[in-house]
């Protein structure tokens, strides 16, 4: 099958103030397949990552250079509507954040700002979002109680949702896992299996075992540069470089 | 070591009794005075008779009870949004700058006296009713008169003296929101201003019917502004441009020249204005716990 790259990232460098966190990344990210960011700690996945929705922007002082082009259209281009740009760049984050709202409505936020009004059709996408991370049977008849009071593992699942409720094509996870149990975890790692087939994700962890088992290609950062990426089973067997293999081996970070 | 630790509870425990008694005492000496004539006029008579004549035995307090409520809600009519819109302002919008220019100002509004504000408001909010407003509202109503001294002007001045409650408490609670729910939404493409309006203040609501309450009821209970504003009619108001007396206000004004019987009658009025606080108080508490939940 075709590998179509789905965002190239050129040349990117982000400054926070004076401190250069990301340099001279290049990367291309393959649609519908998972990417996988790993590295030790501070080396920049999560600003990595926040840099393909913009989320960067929320941030005092952040410089940006470089381009990063979306189906071929430069998203830091002045051009770019962010509104629109989020919205197909939807982002799951390290801890699950559901707002304080029923699961219902958690679920029909995002169509509904985007305007959709109609109670059938918000129903139906509620549903359908649902469905699609692996909810729906535990929380069909509690639409109306407050997100809150999910489990760890659901809330996450909820957020997964509240996500694919907008329609994306690409989903961002920074550790979306980290603050789970295992089951919760594979849970998560299956629906990953499932979710590739409609959307590209790019996904930061720090387990190893993780990136193995759910990835297809991954890169490995290092001090706010890419060592080498490459196909998941590539790096993980034979790495060409001597720090990434380092890194797996658990020698080093 | 033991010794001075039980002298320190001590001294911890009088405080709190001394400030949970004072309570008690205030209410029950002003049930004290103030009941017994509440029975003997009658409570319907009192609350809803419709002149107050203390000179001629009559008793009705509904003027002013008209009064301090028709104030209070104009001050919060006018208040309440602004002071909203102020909080959200320094919470989400204004750049840090702009911030500490604004806190300390708003502080200061705070620190203010208020017999200050109420001269303020006899000085130019009033004149400007008379001169300004009045010839709007004859446009629509020939016969409409005012001298300034209203309702219109009481809760003008109300509500800038409520201003730093609300948005003191709104703006904490604004701030209280954590920063995970601003991403999610951001993050979902959901411009500033429906991140503000459908989950940052809904997550905040609590915080900010507080603050509606607790400016309510400094409302309520302020005396001197209102005195210089109101006009002090007992009569009961036919529009914002008439002249009020209020419960407060009253008391202030009647305590020092009223005979033995005038003056019970004013602390039943005084029961009237603490039952009021308390049903505030009552339902803030209410609305706070059931929204907390949901
Ligand atoms: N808002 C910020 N302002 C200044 N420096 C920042 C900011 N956010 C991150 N950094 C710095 O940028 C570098 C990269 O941080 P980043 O959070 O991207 O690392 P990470 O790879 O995600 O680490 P972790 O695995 O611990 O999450 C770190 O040195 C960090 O201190
Ligand atoms: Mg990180």
């Amino acid at each position: 099958m075709m590998n179509r790259t789905k965002i190239k990232v050129n040349d990117l460098n982000l400054f926070y103030g004076d401190f250069q966190a990301l340099i001279d990344i290049n990367l291309d990210i393959m649609e519908n397949k998972v990417t996988a960011l790993i590295g030790p700690s501070g080396c920049g996945k999560s600003t990595f990552i926040r840099t393909l929705n913009r989320m960067n922007d929320l941030i005092d002082n952040v410089k940006i250079k470089g381009e990063i082009l979306l189906d071929g259209a430069d998203i830091y281009d002045d051009k770019c509507d962010l509104i629109q740009l989020r919205k197909s760049v939807g982002m799951v984050f390290q801890k699950p954040n559901p707002f304080p709202k029923t699961v219902y409505e958690n679920v029909a936020y995002g169509p509904k700002i985007h305007g959709v009004k109609s109670k059938t059709a918000l129903d139906e996408i509620v549903e359908k979002s649902l469905r699609g991370a692996a909810l729906w049977d535990e929380v069909k008849d509690r639409l109306d109680k407050p997100a809150l009071g999910l489990s760890g593992g659901q809330q996450q699942r909820l957020c997964i949702a509240r996500c694919l409720a907008v329609e994306p094509d690409v989903l961002l996870m920074d550790e979306p896992t980290s603050a789970l149990d295992p089951i919760s975890t594979l849970k998560i790692e299956d629906l990953l299996e499932e979710l590739k087939k409609k959307y590209t994700i790019v996904i930061v962890t720090h387990n190893m075992q993780q990136a193995g088992r759910v990835s297809d290609f991954t890169s490995f950062f290092l001090n706010g540069e890419i060592i080498e990426t490459d196909l998941t089973d590539n790096i993980f067997s034979k790495p060409r470089d001597k720090r990434t293999e380092d890194y797996i081996t658990g020698r080093f970070g | 070591m033991k010794k001075y630790e039980k002298a320190i509870e001590m001294i911890l425990f009088i405080s709190a009794t001394i400030a949970t008694l004072s309570v008690f005492l205030i209410t029950f000496f002003i049930f004290k005075e103030g009941l017994p004539i509440l029975l003997e006029y009658g409570i319907l008579n009192f609350v809803f008779g419709a002149n107050w004549a203390p000179t001629n035995g009559s008793y009705g307090a509904l003027p002013m009870i008209i009064g301090s409520v028709s104030v209070t809600v104009g001050a919060l009519i006018i208040g309440v949004p602004m002071g909203i819109a102020c909080a959200i302002f320094l919470a989400e919008i204004a750049p840090t700058p702009l911030v500490k220019l604004f806190k300390p100002a708003v502080e200061l509004l705070a620190g203010i006296p208020s017999v200050v504000y109420g001269f303020f408001g006899l000085s130019v909010i009033v004149p400007m009713i008379r001169t300004y407003i009045l010839p709007i509202a004859q446009k629509f109503n020939s016969d409409a008169f005012t001298t300034g001294y209203s309702i219109l002007g009481g809760a003008i001045i109300l509500a800038v003296m409520i201003l730093p409650t609300i948005i003191n408490i709104s703006e904490n609670s604004i701030r209280a929101v954590p920063n995970e729910y601003k991403q999610g939404s951001l993050a979902l493409g959901a411009s500033q201003f429906d991140t503000i309006s459908k989950v940052i203040v809904p997550a905040a609501k609590s915080g900010i019917i507080t603050s509606v309450v607790l400016g309510m009821g400094r409302a309520v209970g302020e005396t001197m502004a209102v005195i210089l504003i109101t006009g002090n009619m007992p009569k009961i108001p036919g529009s914002p441009l008439d002249s009020v007396a209020t419960m407060t206000g009253t008391i202030a004004m009647e305590m020092g020249y009223a005979s033995p019987m005038h003056q019970r009658a004013l602390f039943a009025t005084g029961i009237i204005l603490f039952v009021f606080i308390m049903l505030l108080n009552v339902t803030a508490t209410f609305t706070t716990r059931k929204l907390g939940r949901g």
